[in-house]
Formats: C-alpha cells, sequence, structure tokens
C-alpha cells in the first residue's frame, strides 16, 4: 500500500559527524544511514569525511575504508568487489546500484548511502531481501524438461536459441531494479518485481525448457506480473545495464500471442 | 522501510507468503481491453472534437437533426462507452495500485458504479437527441 511518510521509528535522524584527518587536502563527506535493531534507537544519518588522496576509487572502497579506520560497528554486504556478487548494492546518490561498481568521482556533492529503499533493514546498510529470494523461488528458476537429457552429452541449443538468453543470464540477483520499483514498493507483497519476473522470462525463452506455458499460467495475475505499468526505474537503475523493463513487456507480449 | 510482514506476526514461511493465493488466472483481458480502448479512442477523440467544433453556433433543433444521423449517434455512443470503459480500467489499476482491504472492493465497485451510471446517463441523452431530431 501507498505510503507517503515512514512510520514514527523509522524517520531518519542527524547523527554522529566523524571529521577527515588533518591535513587532508581531497574531502568528502559520505552521509550514511545507520540502523541498529539492539539500540532501540531512530535510524540516523551519520557523516563520515574522508581523504580521497588515502582512498580508492570506489564507493566500496570508502566504505571498507570507514569500516577498518573509523568506525568498525558499520555494517555492509560486499564480497567480490567487482560488480558480479551482487552483494554491495544500496542507494548511493539517489540511484541504486553496486558500491563497488559506482566511482566516487561521478558522486556530485556529499555522498548519500542508504539501503535498498522499501525493503526491511536488517543493520545499516543491508537489507532483509528474504522475500525477494521467496518470490524468486516461487518462479522455480530452474530448467524444466520432460525430456530427458540425451545419454551421451547435454541438451543442445541453436544459436539463435541461445541468443534469446543474452541480456538475461547476467542478471546478478542484486534487487537494484526490484527495490527502485514504486510498483514494487505499494504492493510488493503480491507484486513479483523486475528481478523475478526477468528471471521468469529467462526460463520462458530457454529453448530447453518445456513448460513454458505452465510459467506463463504461474504469471497470469492482475498483481505477479501486471502491476508492472513500464515505470521503467528498473532498467535506468540496473548496474548490469540490463532491461528488465522489455523482459516484461516481452512476457505480457507472450500472453498476448496465446490468446488474440 | 516498511516490514511487509508487519502486525499481526506472520510466522508463515516467506515462500508460503510469495506463492499466496497463487495465480488468478487473469490480468491480461484488463491490459488488453485497456490498449484495445486506448487505441479506439485516437480516432474517435478527433471525430469527437471536430464534431463539438461543428455543433458551435448550432441551435437545438440543429443538433438533434445532426445527432439523428445513425452515424453520428453511433459514433458518440461509441465515444461514450469507450471512453468510460477506459476510465474504468484506469480507476481498476489506480485503486490496485494504492487501495487495500475492504476498503479496496468498496473503492472499485463505487467507482464502477458511478462510471456505468454517468456512461449510461450519457448514452440516453445522445438517444433522447437523435430520436427527437
Amino acid at each position: 500500500m501507498v505510503e507517503f511518510n515512514l512510520p514514527k521509528n523509522s524517520r531518519v535522524q542527524p547523527g554522529k559527524v566523524y571529521k577527515a584527518p588533518a591535513g587532508a587536502k581531497r574531502v568528502r563527506s559520505f552521509k550514511i544511514y545507520r540502523w541498529n535493531a539492539d539500540d532501540g534507537k531512530n535510524p540516523q544519518t551519520d557523516t563520515f569525511e574522508l581523504d580521497l588522496d588515502a582512498c580508492g576509487p570506489m564507493v566500496l572502497d570508502a566504505l571498507i575504508k570507514i569500516k577498518n579506520e573509523v568506525d568498525p560497528t558499520l555494517t555492509f554486504r560486499r564480497s567480490c568487489r567487482e560488480g558480479i556478487c551482487g552483494s554491495c548494492a544500496m542507494t548511493i546518490d539517489g540511484s541504486n546500484t553496486l558500491a563497488c561498481l559506482k566511482p566516487i568521482e561521478d558522486c556530485k556533492g556529499d555522498i548519500a548511502i542508504s539501503p535498498l529503499p522499501h525493503m526491511p533493514v536488517v543493520k545499516d546498510l543491508v537489507a532483509d531481501l528474504s522475500g525477494a529470494y521467496a518470490q524468486l523461488r516461487s518462479i522455480e528458476p530452474w530448467l524444466q524438461s520432460d525430456t530427458p537429457p540425451p545419454p551421451d552429452g547435454e541438451r543442445l541449443q541453436s544459436k539463435d536459441e541461445r541468443a534469446l538468453l543474452d541480456g538475461m543470464w547476467e542478471c546478478i540477483l542484486c534487487f537494484c531494479c526490484t527495490t527502485s520499483c514504486p510498483s514494487y514498493w505499494w504492493n510488493g507483497d503480491r507484486y513479483l518485481g523486475p528481478a523475478v519476473l526477468l528471471a521468469a522470462y529467462r526460463f520462458i525463452v530457454d529453448s530447453r525448457d518445456e513448460r513454458t506455458g505452465e510459467r506463463l499460467d504461474a504469471l497470469e495475475d492482475p498483481f505477479k506480473l501486471y502491476r508492472c505499468h513500464t515505470i521503467m526505474n528498473c532498467t535506468q537503475t540496473c548496474p548490469k545495464g540490463l532491461n528488465p523493463g522489455k523482459a516484461i513487456a516481452q512476457i505480457k507480449t507472450l500472453m498476448m500471442e496465446r490468446q488474440v | 522501510m516498511t516490514d511487509h510482514n508487519s502486525a499481526p506476526s506472520v510466522m508463515r514461511s516467506k515462500l508460503g507468503q510469495a506463492r499466496g493465493l497463487g495465480a488468478a488466472g487473469s490480468g491480461f483481458h484488463h491490459w488488453w481491453a485497456q490498449r484495445v480502448t486506448a487505441f479506439a479512442l485516437i480516432p474517435l477523440t478527433i471525430w469527437f472534437v471536430w464534431a463539438c467544433v461543428h455543433m458551435i453556433g448550432m441551435t437545438r433543433a440543429d443538433v438533434a437533426h445532426f445527432m439523428s444521423n445513425p452515424l453520428v449517434a453511433g459514433s458518440m455512443i461509441a465515444m461514450i462507452v469507450i471512453t468510460f470503459h477506459h476510465q474504468q480500467l484506469g480507476f481498476d489499476v489506480i485503486v490496485d495500485d494504492y487501495v487495500r482491504g475492504d476498503t479496496k472492493v468498496m473503492a472499485r465497485l463505487i467507482l464502477k458504479g458511478v462510471n456505468w451510471l454517468l456512461a449510461l446517463v450519457a448514452v440516453v441523452a445522445v438517444l433522447k437527441l437523435a430520436f427527437s431530431g
């Protein structure tokens, strides 16, 4: 349901300010959302001033520097630091992206960092994605075929059939797109969201999958699929440059093809 | 940062919640009807604007005579029915997006009722004019 204000206990308040070390020349401020379930306080925005001459180029480098050198309690997810694990998805400078792929230089002024929007927060920059993961599980994102695989090898595809999967297999499930979607904010419990629908389409068009009809049946729903109103925040924000909006449009086109 | 599962407390698994009541088996026709009515309204709206301009300065008798042409009355009724149908489909989308619970069913019923009543009134008005011309 649409909400115009955060609940009282979620309203963000100003927090601590950590000054840059004396003598720092290229100083940038990072305004970071902090929340801890254990202290019973409202979330707050802490300001960390960093010397960019002593920091790596990406926002994730800044976060790691803060955790290592300024405040070890700062909590965030990260793993591969090269845009393939999807762990460090967060809102940076107003849009959802991966901290490891976002150059500090691309941000103007103070850099605001908060967890992925409209998801429950576990701590600081860690959003609870378990609902989105369950939605992914619900569309059964694995190959399903009644025809047994050839005894002497793998299931084959033509080059054309394989080409249909381009633009989808690259998805790393960071959920930047899903959490940028207003339809998902208002109806995230019933609308599957762009990341899950892109994953669904990836199997719908996989020539080796034999459950295309059942997959479409499972999406034929005013909420699961048709809450998408082609807002396109998903495509705009995808840190991998993918187009979930187009995948959803193609699912709708297949729905049309089988009825009209 | 809203917990989708805020009160009452929920211990149902996330997968159970995600599967929910399953797929409704509808959605396409609503979506398709929105598009079909939108396309139909392009020529009809152009014609409607032309008809309105055409009727400027006419007396009631002239308008009734103009409307007595079955093509004019038919186009006008098509314009009315399709406009209100399209509008109602749009209201459905807005309610589904923003309203929940008991209010939602009420909102949809009231909007549907008001919409169809207005459409019927407009259609009857056109017919009355057409048959009086």
